[in-house]
């Protein structure tokens, strides 16, 4: 039977040997050689973009990469989906936008800062996803198809 | 052969539930929002309610497992803690963070990184106040008598879960890298070092309500913390199939997290066979309830139904989606609350000296926040299968979809009734039991 002594044993040496490969694994993947995000194309613009994201919470009502919350559109392939246009009037809007009825906060953006935000989501629809890209957007899909 | 810094505990576990019942009344704003009454749109949109159900989750549970240590770890290292008066200034440093955190939320002061949205200042107070708790702690377990697995264990727990708040501070232009190490916080706490801080408690539960000796529970401890690492570190790359990273955590997340369950099963087998191996039969049932409640539904709720949705072939078609939210309810109900639920249960009638045991509000508080949590979890889930369905397979508009699933948010606010319900008869309960006294932690043996 399995003693106390032995299980402890079990708990720190699998501990420490899945906690190496883990840092590993990290250190692999996010070598340059396995980039998968067009890190040479993160530039001022998508960088600001990402902090208007970020200050106002999108990722409270929306997901992107399929992570945030599920009550908004997912986002990560809106630029195919939309077009530059239409989500800028989106952003610039002074009143809540809700074709379908369910709201959006009104953010009444300046044209500067909706560009830099449709840069943020061009560089994120560039993203390598392992194939998850043709599933997330039913619309973004049939471009791919066809 | 008690101690009197024990009733420090009351206080956290009573901010606990306050902060609980708030997370609730923003719950139902979401529910609400979600079948088209969105009347509080103006002060509180969405984002904003689900900040504060999300982060007051986090408070909450940490108040409660801060105050499961504060009362654990005077009995296991049999000394007083260091001091009482840095333990309350420590309660009242934390509440008001949260309170001025919460505040901010509605204020679009935030950092928009999903439950990590608490704004910079902030973590900066956030890190200070678990370095005093810690301090706490750690001193007198230093300082005590004994040094027992279960309040190892628990340390250990705590001091991780707060060494891994800090690659959540760290900031990436990538959007990716963002996700990465925000994973390192919120899959490593829950799907790690937080199962050690409940592994700890659940196991001196154990010891005390059961009888069955210490040294056959404690070594199931560790083999229970022990299959938690051995497949929760390598399992957070089921987080990373796809987010722009390499296919490498395909392989290697699909495979260990399909483990992870069998830590929770371990904890489900473990729970129910001490129990039945038990010889004194403590007469605190309700405790009892909390305690194999918490290992069984944590196995449904964190191992089964994430299961469902851990291999990368379902996860392609369901991440991001309602079958997420879904898997979060009963998971964190079942592991984290619950267990917090099962010590204050315990813990309360020893501390206040008002035996309550076995009453009918105690019970139905169980039952009722059991079966409301368990239709919520049913009504997200249907949600989440049929958005999937509808969406990813059927290629319809997201916007469509919802409406299409609307009418399951009226069955989760029925649900959800039930559940707070139950909660407030939990509530009632503790109320009911009075403050502590020194005479009642004295008197107990
Ligand atoms: C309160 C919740 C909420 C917040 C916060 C929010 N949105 Fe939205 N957003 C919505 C909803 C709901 C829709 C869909 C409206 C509809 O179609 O009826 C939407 C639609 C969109 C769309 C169009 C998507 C499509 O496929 O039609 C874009 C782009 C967008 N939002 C960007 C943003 C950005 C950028 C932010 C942050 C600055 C943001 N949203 C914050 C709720 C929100
Ligand atoms: C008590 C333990 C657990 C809790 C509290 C918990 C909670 C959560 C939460 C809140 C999320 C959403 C996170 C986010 O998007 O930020 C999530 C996601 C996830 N969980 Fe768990 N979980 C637990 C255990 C498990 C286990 C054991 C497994 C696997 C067997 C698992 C599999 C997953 C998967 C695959 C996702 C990603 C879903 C997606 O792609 O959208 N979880 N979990
Ligand atoms: C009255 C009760 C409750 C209601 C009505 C409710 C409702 C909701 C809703 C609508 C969401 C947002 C889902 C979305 O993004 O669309 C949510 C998120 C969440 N809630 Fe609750 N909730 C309740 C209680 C609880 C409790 C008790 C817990 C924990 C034990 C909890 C944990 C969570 C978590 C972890 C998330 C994030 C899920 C994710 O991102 O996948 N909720 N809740
Ligand atoms: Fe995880």
């Amino acid at each position: 039977m399995l003693s106390k002594k032995q299980a402890r044993a079990f708990f720190l040496i699998g501990t420490l040997v899945t906690f190496l490969v883990f840092i590993g694994l990290t250190v692999y993947s996010l070598s340059e050689g396995n980039d998968q995000t067009n890190k040479e194309n993160l530039t001022a613009e998508v960088v600001r973009g990402k902090e208007i994201w970020e200050s106002n919470n999108c990722m409270g009502c929306h997901t992107i990469l399929g992570e945030g919350a599920y009550y908004a559109p997912e986002l990560t392939k809106v630029i195919d989906r939309r077009g530059e246009g239409y989500i800028k009037a989106i952003l610039m809007s002074p009143v809540p936008w809700q074709p379908n009825g369910r709201k959006m906060v009104a953010y009444g953006m300046t044209e500067a800062e909706a560009t830099d935000v449709i840069s943020f989501f061009k560089w994120i629809g560039e993203i390598d996803l392992n194939g998850f890209e043709r599933i997330v957007s039913p619309l973004a899909k049939d471009r791919f198809n066809n | 052969m008690k101690y009197k810094s024990q009733k420090v505990a009351y206080w956290f576990f009573a901010l606990s539930l306050l902060l609980l019942t708030l997370q609730i009344v923003y719950g139902f704003v979401m529910g609400f929002a979600r079948v088209g009454m969105d009347g509080l749109h103006e002060f509180v949109p969405f984002n904003t309610a689900r900040a504060v159900h999300t982060n007051l989750l986090v408070v909450w549970l940490l108040s409660g497992f801060m105050g499961a240590a504060y009362y654990i770890i005077p009995e296991e290292a049999q000394r007083e803690l260091v001091s009482v008066k840095l333990a309350y200034v420590q309660l009242i440093t934390l509440a008001l963070v949260g309170v001025v955190a919460i505040i901010g939320f509605h204020f679009n002061i935030w950092e928009g990184r999903k439950f990590l949205e608490i704004p910079r200042p902030l973590d900066y107070l956030v890190v200070i106040n678990v370095l005093l708790f810690l301090g706490i702690i750690l001193v007198t377990l230093f300082k005590g008598k004994r040094r027992t697995t279960t309040a190892l264990v628990l340390s250990m727990g705590l001091f991780f879960a707060a060494l891994l708040y800090l690659p959540g501070m760290i900031t990436f232009d990538s959007q990716t890298m963002d996700s990465f190490f925000r994973w390192w916080v919120v899959h490593l706490w829950v799907e790690g070092v937080w199962e050690l801080i409940m592994g700890g408690i659940l196991s001196f539960l154990l010891i005390k309500l059961t009888g069955v000796d210490r040294e056959v529970i404690e070594k199931w401890l560790y083999v229970i913390v022990g299959l938690t690492f051995l497949s929760g570190v390598l399992g957070t790359g089921h987080h990373y199939y796809y987010i722009g990273v390499n296919k490498i955590w395909i392989i290697v997340g699909g495979i260990f997290s399909a483990l992870e369950p069998l830590a929770f099963l371990a904890m489900a087998l473990f729970a129910v066979n001490m129990y039945r191996k038990g010889e004194k039969k403590h007469p605190n049932k309700l405790a009892l309830y909390w305690t194999l409640g918490a290992a069984i539904v944590s196995f449904v709720g964190a191992g089964l139904l994430g299961f469902a949705h851990t291999l990368p072939q379902t996860n392609i078609y369901t991440h991001g989606t309602l079958v997420t939210a879904m898997h979060g309810h009963l998971a964190f109900w079942g592991a984290y609350a619950m267990i917090v639920f099962a010590i204050i249960s315990y813990s309360l009638p020893n501390m206040t000296g008002r035996k309550l045991y076995e009453s009918a509000i105690g019970r139905a508080a169980f039952w009722l926040s059991n079966i409301g949590m368990v239709g919520m979890t049913v009504a997200f889930g249907v949600a989440g299968v049929v958005q999937v369905y509808m969406e990813r397979k059927l290629k319809m508009n997201f916007m469509e979809v919802q409406q299409e699933i609307e009418i399951h948010f009226i069955v989760l606010i029925i649900c959800a009734t039930i559940f707070a319900t139950g909660i407030t008869l939990f509530i009632i309960d503790f109320i009911k039991h009075g403050t502590p006294t020194d005479e009642a932690l004295e008197s107990n043996n």
